[in-house]
């Protein structure tokens, strides 16, 4: 049945490009390629990993340790950016920042996919009062808004790295399992699944092989604005003196120290903000390449 | 629509219960033992048996959670364990701070929001969609907190033209804290406005109404706009919300004396009393903006009303 390669006319002439085009990861990945957000996200996000990898080699300072007498100095070749109210090297500083806010990020979006693309599947392919329930306690969880819920529950563990990841993991289930859920019971009662299920496949193969796979596009787009949603929310908190606790160097909480010393060394404020906000942009921006890179209706 | 509106309203109360469940939880989620974490740890024996007792910690759990839902029904959300005084009352007179800077934050976002997320519609990857598109997701990653400082920097210690903090300048102080609560939510709804315009531009009664020649900016506004809108509503409600909370990080930024400053203030003297009054207060306005949004929503479009 299946039409040979060469039978279209300006289509891939030979198999071997065939395979490339009909391969749905190529031509994601094709697309992306050529996605100056996409491009432009993915490559700040590069900069960041390669900066708080190969940095800290370059620029020798302890994050941590304090001079109070090389105080408020201001940029020079030895400190490009200056140093903090306690005269530590801010540029190290942001260095290292890099890995919490990436680590923060990173693993409070897992906390939500790991608990909300099952919950999602599980509650769509069988409904009944298994949906029920978890929707409902998903419309809870919905009705706290952004940042209410993960400061509630910071208030009630108490701070630190674990607690934000805790907060902010939380906070990120909700929408998953909306995603996972709406695709699950668009494909449930598609044929092809009825007759797995006819034939005696068990529950738990037909969603790991049809259901999740089925809803992966939009979980990996939601999966990326999530990540720079996370960073805002995890930095809000330390900037609040919620999160990441001194003298640790995370990016929230720098500018949160920062801000008594907005009038004599307004710097201080400028770069920690500067790299939240890139952190944030770069995922943002893959979001949206990636949504239109895996947007069928684009096609 | 009288079945819809009740539909709807029954619906939200389980919501409502699990809201108050999460909030009465927010205390007993405290590790070890909540009474001697609030009393401090300097606190007498005596002071610290007084906080059980008056926070009614010495009674059995069912009991606690069925005379805390009891007492929100009466709308006494307790007392203060920092000042001593309702937190009903502490809650109200910061409410007009909040409402204020919320209020007129929305109005900057949608009226900035629609009108860029339209005209970068009409002028697909030009360089004004380019332009706009840019901003927008410019927006919606910038952290408000630091955009507060920036501003802060430029207007109030560069500039000297406004005021870096509080609020007892009148308009002068409302216009940073405004701008800055603003940001995302402008970002947000010109992404989304644009988006749906560009959606209901491709559609068929568009070109029929240009095809029998109705004017460029009748098309626009008239047939396209409103169609558009409907996704849009939805957002503006939200993002009513969003901002109600938002307000906790730009009110600590500019020392706003509003609930999200007196949240954050209540987390740092541990008075849980307060910090479960505020978290109820704003998810609970959250859950009815939606509510009154979908109603909204459901009148405008009779096709929601019968689905």
């Amino acid at each position: 049945m299946s039409i040979p390669a060469s039978a279209t006319a300006d289509g891939p002439q030979t198999a071997q490009e065939l395979a490339l085009v009909s391969r749905p990861a190529n031509r994601v990945w094709v697309r992306l390629r050529s996605h100056p957000s996409a491009v432009v996200g993915f490559s700040i996000l590069a900069v960041y990993i390669l900066a708080t990898a190969f940095g800290p080699l370059v620029f020798r300072y302890d994050p941590i340790h304090q001079d109070l007498s090389q105080a408020f100095l201001p940029s020079s070749a030895a400190h490009p950016l200056g140093t903090d109210d306690l005269g530590r090297d801010e540029l190290v500083r942001l260095l290292f920042g890099a890995r919490y806010t990436l680590v923060l990020g990173f693993a409070a979006v897992a906390i939500g996919l790991v608990v909300g693309v099952p919950v999602g599947a599980i509650s769509g392919y069988f409904g009944g009062w298994i949906d029920l329930g978890s929707q409902r306690v998903t419309d809870v969880l919905l009705a706290f808004p952004n940042i209410l819920l993960a400061l509630a529950l910071v208030a009630s563990l108490g701070v630190g790295l674990q607690n934000v990841i805790i907060s902010v993991g939380i906070t990120s289930i909700p929408i998953f399992v909306r995603l996972v859920r709406a695709s699950a019971l668009s494909i449930r009662e598609l044929p092809y699944v009825e007759a797995g299920r006819a034939l005696g496949v068990p529950s738990p193969v037909v969603m790991l092989r049809h259901v999740v796979p089925n809803s992966l596009a939009p979980v990996i787009v939601q999966a990326s604005l999530q990540l720079g949603a996370a960073i805002l929310i995890a930095a809000g908190l330390g900037f609040l003196g919620l999160g990441v606790q001194a003298p640790t160097p995370e990016w929230g909480s720098m500018l949160g120290s920062s801000r008594n010393y907005i009038f004599s060394d307004p710097n201080l404020a400028t770069f920690p903000g500067l790299a939240i906000f890139g952190a944030v942009l770069a995922f943002n921006l893959m979001g949206d390449g990636l949504r239109d890179a895996l947007d069928p209706r684009l096609r | 629509m009288l079945t819809y509106v009740v539909r709807r309203v029954l619906v939200a109360v389980p919501t409502l219960l699990g809201v108050a469940t999460v909030v009465f939880s927010l205390l007993r989620l405290l590790p070890g033992d909540p009474a001697s974490v609030i009393a401090g740890p300097t606190a007498t024996p005596e002071a610290t048996a007084n906080i059980r007792h008056q926070l009614g910690l010495d009674l059995p759990l069912w009991q606690q959670y069925l005379s805390f839902l009891g007492r929100l029904l009466r709308g006494d959300l307790g007392i203060s364990t920092r000042t001593g005084s309702p937190v009903v009352n502490e809650i109200f007179t910061r409410v007009p701070y909040t409402a204020e800077l919320a209020v007129i934050s929305l109005i900057l976002a949608i009226a900035v929001g629609v009108a860029a997320g339209v005209i970068a519609s009409t002028r697909r990857s030009g360089g004004a969609d380019l332009g706009i598109s840019g901003s927008a997701v410019f927006g919606v990653s910038m952290p408000t907190f630091w955009l507060g400082l920036m501003l802060i920097i430029v207007f109030a210690v560069r500039l000297r033209v406004l005021p870096a903090a509080g609020s007892d300048q009148g308009v002068q102080s409302l216009i940073l804290p405004s701008i800055t609560l603003a940001l995302f939510s402008m970002g947000l709804l010109t992404r989304q406005t644009r988006s749906a315009m560009l959606e209901v531009l491709g559609q068929d009664f568009v070109r029929t109404a240009r095809a029998k020649g109705a004017g460029r900016r009748i098309v626009l506004v008239k047939h396209a706009l409103r169609n558009a809108m409907l996704p849009v509503v939805t957002t503006i409600g939200l993002q009513f919300g969003a901002l109600l909370s938002g307000a906790v990080l730009t009110e600590t930024v500019f020392a706003w004396p509003g609930v999200g400053r007196l949240l954050v203030d209540s987390i740092g003297s541990r008075d849980y009393p307060v910090i479960q009054g505020v978290v109820l207060l704003l998810s609970v306005s959250f859950i009815v903006i939606n509510l009154l949004t979908d109603l909204v929503y459901a009148y405008v479009d009779p096709r929601i009303r019968y689905g």
